[in-house]
């Protein structure tokens, strides 16, 4: 038995009494003979949030929840329900809940064992308490003292600090058990700046799964406070952006939220199973330019959208979706896999016990390619150089896609100059991706600041890509 | 319900007791718990049946001057109290500020009006089934092009809530929330569009019928094939009343308290002042009886009242709770936790006689993206929707974006119609906005 499951059962099962007997009792409850596949999923998870405004730490929060999620699946149909108080009788009555979906049937008898997991890729730690309160305080006056200290244009600062500890325990029909301690930390600024009456916003961060000290090493949360004022100071410059459609140079790192929604989403094996994604059936055929090869990777360590195991217990790994442009295949959950008869990937996600799995992303990126970033930007007579994004949305039927960006310039006859607010990009996401030109060599992963929703459910996740050109994107501006 | 409020009652009384024992000088608590089902059929057939069980509790406490906040949805008596003792050591360290603390006691809603806001729907998962397979089948019945479909779902909640404080204050009240969707996907040549439709109500007997949600999900999908991208221009812009609540969201968020003493507003120091033309005004109902964002007393237990904020044009009331209120040397709106019932006043007519009088222009049934600088003001954001000449649709557009700045964009609100049957909370009709700047090929 690993530690990490001696610590989930005594976490999580312990406290109410139930032992693997117990579980035993309830999936074959939940599995009836005409259930195809059902899991167990129990939560414990602990959250601290502070919030530094206006000078003075306002807000802390501290976040306790606990619960399990049954699921039983019949063919396409899922069945559903969840308690937040775990004891032998909520469980049972859950499973008769969710069971209802199948046919009647014989109860199956089940066999409980320990599922291979595999090496942790994060420390099995409470961050909470990886720095004593007094000591985040502090960080959190330092980082606005830094900000402040920036430039004399800097009127408001906000910081926030999040510390998450979950652990996870689940158990499949066929009795196989695994469990995940997962840490995960967070820290953002935002400012805002004032010059001659015009006011600018902007927003810096990051985080990993790992402790707090993480915000401390060379000072990286300082480093959070220069830059946000960085591009606040940028924007306060900034000219209105040209409307229209041209070509666009995209930064490395954070600018990788395009992919995530451009062809991420199309990719999730959900949507191609029920057909409504621009990338149904489409596995083998060219949908990208061959510069473009993209993976999803939960198992890197220590990122934000990294995962020791999905939440169906199964393991991470690397999974080529687009090579060379061409079209691999899809992310997958249990569900989507079975009915798909593709192999599994480790993307079934969860928001919480309270939601059902999905195939969602983890870390998802473009692999870097062989130009040298200023070259592409010199091939560049006219057009947009897009550094940092606020956010972004995706119709994956249509392909449609939108991006807000928060940090972007004209590029000039070969040479980045004015910086331009407020601008949108727009496009199709098939479309666009086979209008790559050029890849360059500096391949960088976000610093850690992703969350994406779906179906209302959000989870953390990480993006990445070099600096890329795209010959063309129609950029949403108020010039003319 | 009535014994399960009273549950919730007690509880908010340990709690309190239990902050005062720790030494608290002030503290409030909100404790709530619902129940509910929700059924998807997708393609005929029963995709997921889901039993939804909630419950959940927040204390936040005061030391002096300095707060502290905690919450849980583990409401067995050991885990209360370690809620109660987080808040207190959070509180331990936050700072002292000037603003901290509960609502004015003479502001409370001690005497507050039922709002008729609980309908339980007595509904089995079959029942439930057999409508959503109606409003599906509706939809894909209603049109050969309609190809595929995402499902649709009906969600039915019970629930009841509680909120406390040391001042004395204890209210709390049932209600219910029913809803129907339908997601359908139609397609023609290469073209794949999906769109939507819903309705949602405090009583299932007020909901859109299945069949009707179903072809307004049908007609909306079918109506967007073959759209086309404009060339980047100037034009007349209709914001479609199901997407023009997200204007006067945006009004909200830069007249609330928080946004003005922080200067963060693109509307900064506006009280008073004319930001539209002088026949509108929008203003909020929060008594409404049946109302979806209906509520006798806010997040504070402060009464709510109905209340104007643009009236002629001009910024008459910032939205406020009792700590920005204080920030900003004002009393509190009773907008703790919102505006409730947000309406604003028709002038325009039918969106046909919206869509006559801009002639030439664009009609706006999308929006997607981010987009909108709380700051600034600057607006850009992707846009589905369609051409107009001559004051009728010519042909579906997408792939393009809408750009401006709201404060300019509010100033040349040129009408809104009276096309205001939308589900959800905000009452509004189209709104049509002299000009934008569209970008596209």
């Amino acid at each position: 038995m690993t530690d990490t499951l001696s610590l989930a059962q005594e976490t999580l099962l312990s406290p109410a009494g139930i032992n693997e007997h117990h579980l035993k009792q309830v999936m074959e409850a939940l599995a009836t003979s005409s259930v195809d596949a059902a899991d167990l999923f129990f939560q414990y998870s602990r959250l601290e949030s502070w919030v530094l405004d206006d000078g003075i730490v306002k807000e802390g929060n501290f976040n306790l929840e606990q619960g399990a999620g049954l699921r039983a699946i019949s063919g396409e149909k899922t069945g559903f329900a969840y308690t937040e108080a775990i004891n032998l009788e909520n469980l049972l009555e859950a499973a008769g809940s969710a069971r209802a979906i199948a046919r009647a049937g014989q109860s199956a008898s089940i066999a409980v064992g320990t599922q291979q997991v595999p090496a942790p890729l994060y420390p099995p730690i409470n961050p909470i308490d990886t720095l004593p309160d007094e000591e985040k305080i502090a960080l959190l006056k330092r980082i606005d003292a830094t900000a402040r200290a920036a430039d004399p244009r800097v009127k408001q600062v906000t910081v926030s600090l999040v510390a998450a500890h979950d652990i996870v325990l689940v158990m499949d029909n066929e009795g196989r058990i695994a469990s995940d301690v997962r840490p995960l930390v967070r820290c953002s600024v935002q400012v805002i700046v004032e010059e001659g009456g015009r006011r600018e916003q902007a927003g810096s961060g990051g985080g990993s799964r790992t402790g707090l000290e993480f915000f401390l090493k060379e000072e990286r949360a300082l480093g959070y406070a220069r830059e946000a004022v960085r591009q606040a100071l940028v924007n306060l410059e900034a000219i209105d952006t040209p409307a229209g459609a041209m070509a666009v140079v995209l930064g490395p790192g954070w600018p990788g939220i395009l992919l995530h929604e451009a062809v991420g989403h199309g990719l999730e094996g959900d949507f191609n199973r029920k057909g409504p994604s621009a990338f149904s059936g489409r596995v083998g055929q060219k949908v990208a330019s061959e510069l473009c090869t993209v993976v999803d990777d939960g198992s890197i360590p220590g990122r934000r959208g990294s995962l020791t195991i999905d939440d169906e217990g199964t393991p991470t790994r690397e999974t080529v979706l687009i090579e060379n442009g061409v079209l691999k295949g899809y992310m997958q959950d249990r569900f989507n896999a079975r009915l798909m008869q593709a192999p599994l990937t480790g993307n079934g996600r969860r928001e919480s016990y309270a939601h059902l799995p999905m195939p969602r992303m983890t870390n998802t990126y473009l692999r870097a390619g062989d130009q040298d970033p200023e070259e592409i930007i010199r091939s560049v007579k006219k057009g947009l150089y897009a550094v940092n994004f606020s956010g972004g949305q995706v119709d994956i039927t249509s392909g449609k896609f939108v991006f807000s960006l928060s940090e972007a310039y004209l590029i000039e006859d070969g040479r980045v100059t004015a910086p331009v607010k407020g601008a949108t990009l727009i496009g199709n996401g098939p479309e666009v991706m086979t209008r790559v030109s050029m890849v360059g060599n500096d391949l960088q992963l976000d610093p850690g600041i992703g969350t994406c929703g779906k179906d209302g459910q959000s989870v953390p996740v990480g993006v990445g890509q070099p600096t890329l050109k795209v010959d063309e994107i129609t950029v949403g501006g108020t010039a003319l | 319900m009535s014994q399960n409020i009273e549950q919730l009652e007690q509880m908010v009384a340990d709690l309190l007791a239990e902050a005062r024992r720790l030494g608290a000088s002030a503290a409030d608590a909100a404790v709530s718990a619902s129940a509910g089902l929700s059924v998807t059929v997708r393609l005929g057939e029963v995709e997921t049946i889901e039993h939804n069980r909630d419950q959940g509790l927040g204390i936040t406490v005061y030391f002096g001057k300095r707060k502290g906040s905690a919450s849980t949805t583990d409401l067995n008596p050991k885990a209360l109290k370690e809620t109660v003792a987080k808040a207190c050591t959070i509180a331990r360290n936050t700072s002292e500020d000037e603003c901290a603390g509960l609502a004015d006691p003479e502001l409370l809603a001690h005497d507050y009006p039922d709002l008729d806001l609980h309908h339980p729907w007595e509904i089995s998962p079959e029942q439930a089934i057999g409508i959503a397979r109606d409003c599906e089948t509706a939809a894909r019945d209603f049109d050969l092009r309609i190809t595929n479909s995402e499902g649709a779902t009906l969600n039915t909640v019970e629930g009841s809530f509680v909120y406390g404080n040391s001042h004395g204050f204890v209210g709390g009240y049932p209600t219910t929330r029913h809803s129907l969707s339908c997601v359908v996907m139609a397609q023609e040549d290469e073209c794949m569009q999906r769109d939507w439709w819903y309705d949602t109500r405090r009583a299932a007997e007020e909901l859109a019928s299945p069949a009707a949600i179903g072809e307004q999900a049908a007609k909306r999908v079918v109506a967007r094939l073959g759209g086309r991208k404009l060339g980047t221009c100037e034009a007349p812009v209709i914001f479609r009343a199901d997407v023009a609540p997200g204007l006067l969201r945006s009004l909200v968020g830069a007249i609330r308290g928080h946004a003005q003493y922080r200067q963060a507003s693109f509307l900064p120091d506006v009280l008073e002042q004319r930001i539209f033309p002088e026949w509108v005004r929008i203003h909020e109902a929060p008594l409404i009886p049946r109302g979806l964002a209906s509520a006798p007393f806010d997040n504070e237990g402060v009464a709510t009242h109905p209340r104007d904020f643009i009236r002629e044009g001009v910024v008459r009331s910032y939205v406020l709770d009792s700590y920005s209120a204080c920030k900003l040397g004002m009393t509190t709106t009773g907008n703790a936790g919102g505006v409730r019932n947000l309406a604003i006043e028709s002038n325009g007519g039918s969106l046909e006689a919206l869509l006559k009088r801009m002639d030439r222009g664009l009609l706006v049934t999308e929006l997607m993206g981010q987009g909108v600088n709380p700051v600034t003001g600057d607006y850009s954001r992707g846009a589905t929707g369609f051409w107009v000449e001559d004051g009728t649709l010519q042909y579906p557009v997408e792939e393009i974006t809408i750009a401006g700045n709201l404060r300019e964009m509010f100033g040349q609100l040129v009408a809104v119609g009276n096309d205001t049957d939308i589900p959800g909370s905000v009452r509004t009709g189209s709104w049509l906005i002299e000009r934008m700047t569209i970008a596209g090929n």
